[in-house]
């Protein structure tokens, strides 16, 4: 097990150098970086300036190397539009991003796991079409388009819920739901087919002939080996989610990462946008490599196997 | 299976010819489409998609791009004020939004059905060399796939989109490179999987060459999980382009699509709610009609991977 998580960490640290290196070189793929960072009616003088203020008119390797050598401590130079140091403004980001991330994640796994649980029990029942269709709709709603909708349903309508801003806990309500949705899908519809595909197994049959309680077997051998498939779908979602969503944050005018990243597209701020690319990549590399861990320490056949 | 022949009957000593085979095979999964309700909505909702787009100027009831102020956020025929001259209303220039909507489809369907076609080509390139020729070059391959798959997909494909421009051909381009691993993926899997078939062990065995094997053997085993993978990243892409549109970075805003259109309506959601409504709900059908139509493929194309049934 251990040389599995090793390797896993190795992987996981070249992954993280590769996207600096991705990361260095997209903000130069239409040649010139200080054409895109400037505002587009520059004069010829002042991109001049800029380009030597930025340091691109050094070689490229001097660049690359000056880059990479600083991004590995965290330093991925001032915002252009903040003229501070970008990491503590995506530092600054993080609470409400976590914060919606958490309550998203809450939302699908309370209401997506029973629901799974009974609709894969009793197949074919009014619970079963209520997954189903759930499993179906958080596919297919495009996420800023419900987020529209509910604003216009709970909040101009009904007014139960703010429509946007981070105050109390009633503003994480509609976000958390919009956040939700696709990952409640996902796990209903895993949930579901899993319990349907372990209820069939020997070892089921064989601990209900031994006279065990149903709910017994429920406890003991189905849910801990639909628990299994669960984990990894929950952590791959959490990462993303932690990354914070772009559409969702800047509909409800909330705080976090994903608002920064629309923020600094129009303000063309690469270096922030660099920072926030790099950061929420580590979210997802770090929320697999969880995964990963919790899975061997779950699945007896990963961390024996390996 | 789509892909494999019809034996002869032992006895018969017919063989029987490749074009009443494939008459029958597709006979045969048409059968099996209809007797599956939601496969049946599925491929309902795509053809709607595909002929919205192809028939775009003879079945739009007006111009999409005609502004008519004076009849300027006209609300849709079932409620007070709506007409039949414009079904779902008009927008803030008094545009007619049903036929926005079904102008919108071609951009929708050229992103989806373009992006798939070089997502596609470059993954089975990219997967055949990958998954045939093993060794370093396939760790190299892999590696590069994990670390595509590894990113937060949705920021990075704003932040290229942010640099290269709003343009539908670079829109395409976006998202067949990014996509492309997702393919090579499969392809490798079902290239490794084949190689240790019997069939393959066989034609090796009677000394037939790489490239017959690659032509003859794994490419025709290789369409239905591409096909199926093919439906699921169109309404991915489809929904992605709606995305990027709605954060005013995919086709230039004088284009109607249904992105655009969202953006566009949402500055007018308290007192025109229906503006930004309807490409909503044109984004969900085309991606719920493709998500169905892709499960049912999988059940149809890849009996290893049916789900229990219902």
């Amino acid at each position: 097990m251990q040389r599995y998580l090793l390797s896993r960490l190795i992987q996981s640290i070249m992954i993280l150098l590769a996207i600096l290196v991705l990361v260095f070189f997209m903000v130069r793929v239409t040649g010139d970086p200080a054409v895109l960072m400037m505002p587009r009616e520059s004069s010829p003088e002042s991109l001049a300036a800029f380009r030597h203020k930025m340091g691109f008119d050094r070689p490229m390797i001097v660049q690359f190397a000056d880059f990479m050598f600083k991004a590995v401590q965290g330093d991925f130079g001032n915002s252009l539009h903040y003229k501070t140091p970008a990491l503590p403004l995506v530092l600054k980001r993080l609470p409400a991003t976590v914060e919606l991330a958490v309550g998203g994640l809450l939302i699908a796994v309370l209401v997506a796991i029973p629901l799974g649980l009974v609709a894969g029990s009793l197949p074919g029942s009014f619970w079963d079409s209520v997954a189903r269709g759930l499993g179906l709709l958080g596919q297919s709603i495009p996420n800023f388009w419900l987020a529209l909708l509910l604003i216009f349903f709970f909040a101009v309508r009904l007014r139960w819920f703010p429509s946007f801003g981070r105050d109390e806990l009633s503003s994480l309500v509609l976000p958390a739901i919009v956040m939700g949705l696709p990952t409640m899908g996902a796990l209903v519809r895993l949930t579901r087919s899993a319990v349907l595909e372990i209820r069939g197994e020997d070892f089921v049959r064989t601990a209900y002939s031994k006279g065990l309680r149903s709910n017994l077997v429920y406890v003991r051998h189905i849910l801990r080996n639909v628990a299994i498939p669960l984990v990894s779908v929950i952590g791959v979602h959490f990462g993303y989610m932690l990354g914070g969503s772009i559409y969702i944050e800047t509909i409800f005018s909330w705080p976090g990462l994903g608002q920064l990243v629309e923020q600094a597209i129009g303000w063309r701020d690469y270096t922030l946008i660099q920072a926030i690319a790099f950061f929420t990549s580590l979210a997802v590399v770090i929320l697999n490599l969880l995964t990963d861990v919790a899975y061997a320490i779950i699945d007896p056949r990963v961390r024996y196997g390996n | 299976m789509a892909q494999s022949t019809i034996p002869a009957q032992p006895d018969s000593g017919l063989v029987i010819d490749q074009e009443r085979t494939w008459m029958h095979q597709l006979k045969y999964i048409f059968g099996l489409l209809v007797r599956d309700r939601s496969g049946t909505l599925g491929l309902i909702l795509f053809l709607i998609l595909v002929f919205s787009a192809l028939l775009a100027p003879w079945i739009a009831p007006h111009d999409p791009l005609l502004q008519n102020l004076s009849n300027s956020r006209l609300p849709p025929i079932w409620s007070e004020g709506g007409s039949w001259e414009y079904p779902l209303g008009t927008d803030n220039l008094g545009r007619d939004l049903l036929s926005r909507i079904i102008y919108g489809s071609r951009v929708s369907v050229t992103v989806g059905f373009f992006g798939v076609l070089i997502a596609a080509g470059l993954g089975l390139l990219v997967g055949l060399v990958s998954g045939y020729l093993g060794g370093r070059v396939d760790n190299v391959i892999t590696g590069l796939v994990n670390l595509v798959l590894a990113l937060p997909y949705l920021l990075f494909v704003v932040f290229i989109a942010s640099i290269l421009g709003r343009s539908l051909i670079n829109v395409v381009l976006i998202f067949g490179i990014t996509d492309a691993p997702i393919f090579a993926r499969t392809t490798r899997g079902e290239v490794l999987r084949l190689r240790e078939s019997g069939y393959v062990e066989s034609a090796i065995g009677i000394g037939a060459s790489r490239w017959r094997i690659i032509f003859d053997h794994i490419l025709p085993n290789l369409l239905g999980p591409m096909i199926t993978v093919a439906t699921f990243e169109m309404s991915r892409m489809i929904f992605y382009e709606a995305g990027l549109g709605f954060l005013g970075l995919s086709v230039p805003p004088s284009v109607p699509s249904w992105g655009n259109m969202l953006a566009a309506g949402r500055k007018y959601l308290i007192a025109s709610p229906w503006i930004a409504t309807f490409p909503g709900l044109a984004i969900m059908f085309a991606s719920l009609g493709m998500n169905l139509l892709g499960d049912w493929l999988r059940d149809v194309l890849d009996p290893r991977l049916r789900r229990i049934k219902k």
